[in-house]
């Protein structure tokens, strides 16, 4: 049974953190038609900067892309946030490994989705200008309220980075042949170059453009993995099945305790709903009407990109497992088995060569890394805005601040992230990084989700409650993270966890709304009361949209 | 947003109805999302046997796998049902509050 959920919750982390590739890794031959393509890529998402940045003029501007991006713009771009190099190499890996058990966690990771649009996404828009403090913040004190908000999207946003860069140091490495730091360096200096020239304009359409390459790569791997089968699921499964036995066809004994099972659900569902980069995309359209758009063909792509996954997956069954060409050898001879070069997260790669030769392959290649690329500089945005917009103009300049000077911040704050990204990638090389996505998910479900939400349907809540709650909702989630099988047995050596889960959300989302709760109950100070009465107006303009931001005029 | 507004917009009929249809239907899906995923992985945690049935006699694919690619889609409908009814009805309630507002 703790077997079961042992799994289901390594597999989930294996996924979220880009740590796509464990271990060591030998550095391959220089891929030429990889690096031609990153370069096009490149020059490309350049031009697009270049062409941002001549529009991007004011702080909305920076922020939000003006508010002028479409509904179908955005659910792409918030795919392509969503669809990262970790998910698309993890899940096709996790498909290519366990079979079944792969379409377990992509339906996790989407059955988040619609809920954020019955419940957050209109509110949000309405209420929020450019951060999600801002509604959190919309009724309470600025001040505690934004510097608690600011810390969980600050925390959540170099907890992923880290993971980022790490992953995308080594799967460069693995496919490029190009050295650890240089590529952690590469990417660095890309991303502080798309968001501080091109604010999030840039960052948008760099995200479009690899979400629609991304997308048409695993189309057209689906497609030939299909046609080799005359379009016959049975048959690929039936072959799929002789090389790794009917067992792939059902569910691999994942999930067998409730309260594992629980816990992940929420940690994906409230997680999801508490990323800051994903929530900052809201912003970016001009109104509610186009905020549910976005959702509805976000959730579409992602989707639909599940299902490709799956069939890449089972593709690399049938087309790389037990092909001479892609074993690793010098693994075989130590460990036995059939493993492949790089490890099981290299299916999806493997694949692409198998179905399309080395050009598809550099492809494939050069469509993961910018990937990584446009992961990081959405990351990266919304780390800087927290920092700029949320602490320095809120809370150190109380609002007393021109647009263009907080802009100049948000760019200081860009670099900074940068370089701290690329310190922390090169620190972290050689670290089991596999706890961070999940600590991330952890602090985004328990500190910034719970205050959000309460922030927007709960009348009672007031500053001290909202703070408290959510201070003990992030400290609940760190801690158990800490006490957890993967720091304290793994990582720290002890023998036992004090803590048996490895997800904590269960109890840290609990404890947030509790504490939330109760010392906003039990808040009779004047300042509660007036927080109160301020409910019924923001909540009309949540509902209706009356006095929401609209899109920039030019 | 003044308080004689609030007031005004709170006692608006088109604004009850807007609050009361919105909720109702928006509780609606999330609970069909939440019974649909979590009867999903519940099964899998306690009968996962029910999930591994052969579609038929001759074939290797087991139910699982149309009832997970459904859960997939039945997602995504599900955005579809209430993005278009807040962009048509919902929107066009909001559309004629301001409406009323501007008028007085």
């Amino acid at each position: 049974m703790s077997r079961i959920f042992t799994f289901l919750i390594l597999g989930a982390i294996a996924v979220f953190a880009s740590g796509v590739i464990e271990g060591e890794i030998q550095k391959q031959a220089l891929n030429i038609p990889a690096i031609i393509m990153f370069v096009i890529f490149v020059g490309a998402t350049l031009g697009i900067t270049y062409w941002a940045a001549k529009r991007t003029k004011s702080a909305k501007d920076f922020y939000t892309a003006g508010g002028g991006i479409t509904g179908f713009q955005n659910g792409m771009a918030i795919a392509g946030d969503y669809m990262s190099a970790a998910s698309f190499l993890g899940i096709s890996g996790l498909v290519y490994l366990k079979g079944y058990d792969g379409l377990i966690y992509s339906i996790g990771f989407l059955v988040g989705w619609p809920i954020i649009l019955f419940m957050i996404a209109e509110p949000l828009r309405n209420l929020g200008k450019y951060t999600f403090a801002d509604v959190a913040s919309y009724r309470l004190r600025q001040g505690p309220i934004r510097t608690l908000a600011a810390s969980g999207s600050i925390a959540t946003v170099i907890l992923y980075l880290i993971a980022q860069m790490v992953g995308s140091g080594k799967l460069i490495q693995l496919l490029f042949g190009l050295q650890y730091e240089v590529a952690v360096i590469l990417v660095g200096v890309l991303m502080v170059l798309y968001v501080t020239f091109g604010g999030m304009l840039a960052t948008t359409w760099v995200q479009i453009v690899k979400a629609f390459l991304l997308l048409a790569g695993a189309t057209f791997m689906a497609i030939a993995v299909m046609a080799h089968y005359d379009f016959s699921f049975g048959a690929l499964f039936a072959d799929a099945t002789e090389l790794k036995g009917v067992e792939i066809m059902s569910p691999g004994g994942l999930v067998s305790d409730p309260i594992s099972a629980i816990s992940l659900a929420i940690a994906l569902m409230f997680g999801t709903a508490g990323l800051p980069h994903i929530l900052m995309r809201f912003f970016t359209v001009a109104d509610a009407k186009e905020a549910r758009k976005s959702v509805f063909f976000a959730t579409g792509f992602i989707g639909y990109f599940y299902i490709l996954t799956f069939i890449i997956g089972f593709g690399a069954i049938v087309m790389v497992f037990q092909n001479p060409q892609y074993l690793d050898l010098a693994k075989q001879a130590i460990e036995g088995g059939s493993p492949i070069l790089g490890g099981n997260n290299m299916a999806a790669i493997h694949l692409s060569h198998a179905v399309g030769g080395d050009f598809f392959l550099g492809f494939i290649s050069a469509v993961a890394f910018a990937t990584i690329l446009a992961v990081v500089s959405g990351l990266t945005l919304a780390g800087a805005s927290a920092i700029s917009h949320d602490l320095y103009a809120s809370v150190i300049k109380k609002g007393k601040v021109d647009g263009v000077k907080e802009m100049q911040v948000s760019k200081i704050a860009t670099v900074i992230l940068g370089i701290v990204a690329i310190i922390m990638g090169i620190m972290f090389e050689k670290q089991n990084i596999a706890f961070v996505v999940g600590l991330a998910f952890a602090i985004a479900a328990s500190a910034n989700f719970p205050i959000l939400f309460l922030s927007m349907y709960w009348k009672k809540l007031t500053t001290r409650g909202a703070v408290i709650g959510g201070s003990l909702g992030l400290a609940t989630a760190v801690l158990l993270v800490i006490l957890g099988p993967i720091v304290w047995v793994q990582i720290l050596g002890n023998a036992e966890a004090i803590f048996p889960y490895k997800y904590p959300a269960l109890f840290s989302v609990t404890t947030a709304f509790v504490g939330i709760w109760f010392f906003s109950i039990t808040d009779n100070s004047q300042d509660a009361e007036r927080e109160r009465e301020a409910f019924e107006a923001q909540y009309i303009r949540s509902q209706t949209g009356i006095g929401a931001e609209g899109a920039s005029e030019h | 947003m003044n308080k004689e507004l609030v007031e005004k917009i709170k006692n608006n009929p088109d604004y009850i109805a807007l609050v009361s249809k919105r909720s109702s239907f928006a509780i609606k899906l999330t609970i069909s999302m939440l019974i649909v995923y979590f009867t999903f992985i519940l099964t899998i945690a306690f009968e996962p046997a029910l999930l591994s049935v052969p579609l038929s006699s001759h074939t290797v694919t087991t139910i699982g796998i149309p009832i997970g690619m459904a859960v997939i889609v039945f997602a995504f409908i599900l955005t579809g049902i209430y993005t278009k009814r807040a962009n048509g009805e919902f929107d066009d309630l909001s559309n004629k509050i301001k409406q009323s507002i501007k008028e007085n």
